[in-house]
């Protein structure tokens, strides 16, 4: 059971790949540690040395923004946004597309699930 | 595409003489502007500057934060206005 940044372990896949379940971790930074760690990328994760998971959790750890801290880092941004006003950050405020896409159809994923709206008559 | 460094921020002449001969005078006063377009630059922080959103200047306080975005970004052109009320106006041709 290998444990980098945190709580992540992956287990029968290759390093490359392993590495990529770590928030902030994608293939390019993935290869990128994995050559300064001078671990083979085609090792699977159970198959790793004690030596080589501790190597690859200290360059993860010194050098590279994961997990928690870049989640929150994000947050950060996202909140500036928030606060000045602008149109980004009233689209997030809003729970509506950011970069200008269609909201007449589609946009679920930011909209989340359909609630239809009916027309209230008055009395 | 990003602006071109070179050029530096694009600011209308008009504002920034306006906003500059404010900073000289030490002063502080509600500047009208249609220049949406024009970048929050770093002389504007603390003042009031209203951005024309079609129909009417929205004041806005220019805050550290901003700089780097363009005046449009925070005077919103289009307002919704809820959907399915039947008022009587509405109603009213039926």
């Amino acid at each position: 059971m290998a444990r980098i940044a945190g709580v992540d372990l992956p287990r029968d896949k290759k390093l490359e790949i392993a590495l990529t379940y770590i928030y902030g971790v994608g293939r390019t930074t993935s290869k990128q540690i994995l050559q300064q760690a001078g671990v083979n990328p085609d090792t699977r994760v159970r198959d790793m040395t004690e030596d080589e998971v501790s190597r690859l959790r200290e360059i993860i750890e010194r050098n590279y923004r994961v997990e928690g801290d870049l989640r929150r880092i994000v947050q950060g941004h996202i909140q500036r946004l928030i606060d000045i006003g602008c149109y980004r950050g009233i689209r997030h405020r809003r729970g509506l597309p950011v970069r200008g896409q269609r909201t007449r159809t589609n946009a679920r994923t930011r909209k989340g699930p359909r609630r239809t709206v009916g027309v209230r008559r008055k009395k | 595409m990003a602006r071109s460094l070179k050029k530096g921020p694009y600011v209308h002449p008009s504002l920034l003489r306006k906003i500059e001969r404010l900073n000289a005078a030490n002063e502080k006063r509600i500047i009208k502007t249609w220049s949406r377009a024009s970048t929050v630059v770093p002389e504007m922080i603390g003042h009031t500057i209203a951005v024309h959103d079609g129909k009417r200047h929205i004041p806005i306080l220019i805050t550290e934060n901003m700089v780097g975005h363009r005046l449009g970004e925070f005077a919103p052109t289009r307002h919704f206005r809820t959907h399915g009320h039947h008022t009587e106006r509405s109603t009213a041709l039926r």
